[in-house]
């Protein structure tokens, strides 16, 4: 049994003005056990789809089930079985970081005794503060405790809508690990993220754009169909280099990444030494060229490019 | 079981951490009381007059005696000439004036007809109609005790009796329309909010897709609320009787047993509320708005039901607390056991249903 199967879904939200589609005719599946991850920016529908197969929203069209259940018949019976946390979560304010922890738990027909394996990698640094209020605590203090709480309950299934936006590297790359770990266990989750760096992690993506699916496979694979060679471009004046890259007959693609510029050229003869000898031309000194291998961002900028 | 347990403890942690709210929640009642029951109070006592005595003999001299020692009046005042009225009504300092005929005993005695002119300050009509019967009350009073002097040979006498509540006291009515109020108020205003609170903290997301029943998340919502309703019900009993000085004639349990079932009904009406609303704001202002003004005006306590144009008689019927006064004043005055008050507990108890029936289906199982 799968446990999820998407089918043709599509959801539209109605303005008064205009019509919004933000899922546009989806299917994918996600295996049991496999740690499956939705990438896209934001608006591309993440949010809809999870709301849709935890039985919070319904869609349009199409028919989904979650370990074999209708979204729509079994709601009752989904809801007892799934996590779920949602982007816009917020803890208690008013309670206390342990109070918060054991009233999700408990909802949730657990006990933080239980399953204290489960988050103890994170919820270890917030332990010095258990008897503060929630309210009170520093930003990524606050998605730490969240997550421990969306953690605290050992479902069959997860669902994670953007858990890590906001939290700090560090305790993104501990909150990965927790996941691997939860995985281990038997648990299927699907977990969306705007963070092209997590998508390596997970066994599965998805990129998704404009609510509609671009590509599933695992990253590896999605790297590999890059199928070109992928330059790091510096140089000392980086904004003209962008333009002038571009302006480069032979350029296919070329976009800013944080310390250089990734290019890829077109399917024709192409010299790295007559790209250097275009660059000093337009006054780029000690411009540098490095093939790299190219990353998952990249081949979504290629997919959307098509 | 032990989910509602803790669902139910972390709501009290919500009312319990904020002592603004719980201020409000366990202070209004006492404030509203006591504010009802000795500032605002529609009794006259010590109103200034002034008189006007062209005749100055022993009658005269009398009749104004009997009026200043009276409790609803002190002279602020002697007046010597007409012009002098209107000029004491505009300082606004007195409410009423009293003038006497010139040789008032002579033609009292003489013609035995004799003229005394009240003159009061309408712009409050019901103040100033009852100040002018008190003055006519005091003048009938000394005119049967002169006829008594003289023989006549038959009098009709008046003889009034306030019944269930003899000295007139504010509090009779204060007290039943505060409850009816308060009760209201803290029940259906703050259950909506603190369940439109977590539509819009975003934690009802997880609450509707985690294993606890919706039925069960409301109970929890609900419960603390009552308890604090509870609270303040005996705290306004225990105000009235010792400091308001006013009994409860009636059977204490029933009362109890009748707050308990407007309780209930005010519980599902802010659940109505929290259905049909989705900011803390809007649920606020649906229940100020939606409430307190109908149970202000409409439930018979600010204004006499009886009084009201035919519209609005029929209107105050959907307002619970009309049936929940009556009630209040069947068995705390007027001491009525279960026969008196089974009907309005009846209509009560079917609009309660009828709420929790719009509740439900109402009650939103997803997110839109």
């Amino acid at each position: 049994m799968k446990a999820v199967v998407l089918e043709n879904i599509v959801k539209t939200y109605k303005t008064k003005k205009s019509t919004v589609t933000a899922v546009d005719d989806v299917s994918f599946s996600v295996e049991e056990g496999e740690l499956f991850g939705l990438i896209g920016p934001d608006g591309a529908g993440k949010t809809s789809i999870f709301r849709i197969l935890t039985t919070l929203l319904l869609a349009d069209k199409g028919s989904a089930k979650v370990l074999g259940l209708d979204v729509v018949d079994d709601y009752k019976k989904i809801r007892d079985i799934v996590g779920y946390m949602p982007g816009k979560f917020s803890l208690y304010t008013d309670l206390t970081v342990e109070e918060n922890l054991e009233f999700f738990a408990t909802i949730f027909n657990t006990t933080i005794k239980e399953n204290y394996d489960l988050v103890a990698d994170i919820y270890k640094q917030l332990e010095p503060f258990k008897t503060r209020r929630a309210g009170k605590l520093s930003g990524g203090m606050k998605q730490k405790l969240a997550l421990s709480c969306a953690l605290i309950h050992k479902p069959k299934i997860l669902f994670l809508d953007e858990p890590t936006t906001g939290v700090d590297p560090v305790s993104r790359k501990e909150f990965w690990e927790m996941l691997k770990r939860l995985k281990a266990q038997g648990i299927s989750i699907l977990v969306s993220t705007p963070y092209m760096d997590e998508a390596k992690l997970c066994d599965r993506i998805a990129l998704i754009q404009n609510g509609k699916i671009m590509k599933i496979d695992t990253p590896q694979n999605i790297v590999n169909q890059f199928g070109k060679n992928l330059y790091a471009v510096h140089s000392e004046k980086m904004f003209n280099l962008l333009n002038d890259l571009r302006d480069y007959k032979k350029t296919e693609s070329c976009y800013a990444f944080g310390e250089n510029h990734h290019l890829s050229m077109k399917d024709e003869e192409y010299n790295l030494d007559e790209i250097k000898s275009y660059l000093e031309e337009k006054g780029h000194r000690r411009a540098t060229i490095k093939k790299i291998d190219p990353g998952i961002e990249d081949c979504f900028m290629q997919l959307m490019k098509k | 079981m032990k989910q509602l347990m803790v669902f139910i403890r972390k709501e009290f942690h919500h009312i319990l951490r904020d002592p603004r709210s719980l201020l409000v929640l366990l202070g209004m009642p006492i404030v509203q009381l006591l504010i009802f029951g000795f500032a605002i109070t529609n009794e006259t006592r010590n109103t200034n007059i002034a008189v006007l005595d062209n005749a100055k003999d022993q009658s005269t001299q009398n009749i104004i005696t009997r009026i200043e020692s009276s409790r609803y009046f002190d002279i602020d005042r002697t007046l010597n000439t007409n012009g002098q009225i209107e000029h004491a009504f505009k300082t606004g300092k007195i409410k009423v004036a009293v003038i006497f005929q010139p040789d008032f005993q002579n033609e009292l005695a003489h013609a035995n007809k004799a003229q005394i002119q009240i003159i009061t300050d309408a712009t409050d009509p019901n103040q100033a109609t009852t100040l002018a019967n008190y003055i006519s009350a005091i003048v009938m009073d000394y005119q049967s005790e002169q006829n008594q002097q003289n023989n006549l040979p038959y009098t009709i006498n008046t003889e009034m009796r306030m019944l269930y509540n003899p000295e007139l006291k504010g509090a009779y009515s204060s007290v039943p329309g505060v409850m009816g109020m308060i009760l209201l108020l803290i029940s259906a205003m703050m259950t909506s909010i603190s369940i439109v609170k977590e539509k819009e903290l975003g934690t009802m997301e997880i609450l509707l897709v985690s294993p606890m029943k919706p039925a069960l998340v409301i109970v929890s919502k609900v419960i603390p609320y009552f308890v604090v309703s509870l609270i303040n019900v005996v705290t306004i009993l225990l105000l009235s009787v010792f400091v308001l000085g006013m009994p409860i004639q009636g059977n204490i349990i029933l009362l109890i047993t009748v707050t308990i079932l407007y309780i209930i009904c005010a519980l599902s009406l802010g659940l109505l509320i929290s259905t049909i609303t989705n900011s803390q704001q809007a649920a606020m202002l649906v229940s100020l708005l939606g409430l307190m003004l109908p149970v202000v005006m409409l439930s018979g306590y600010a204004f006499p039901i009886a009084n009201m144009p035919i519209v609005l008689q029929v209107l105050s019927n959907i307002v619970p607390a009309k049936w929940y006064i009556i009630m209040v004043k069947s068995v705390m005055i007027k001491g009525l056991g279960f026969a008196g008050v089974w009907k309005e507990a009846l209509i009560i108890i079917a609009m309660t249903v009828f709420f929790i029936f719009v509740s439900i289906k109402k009650f939103k199982i997803r997110l839109s």
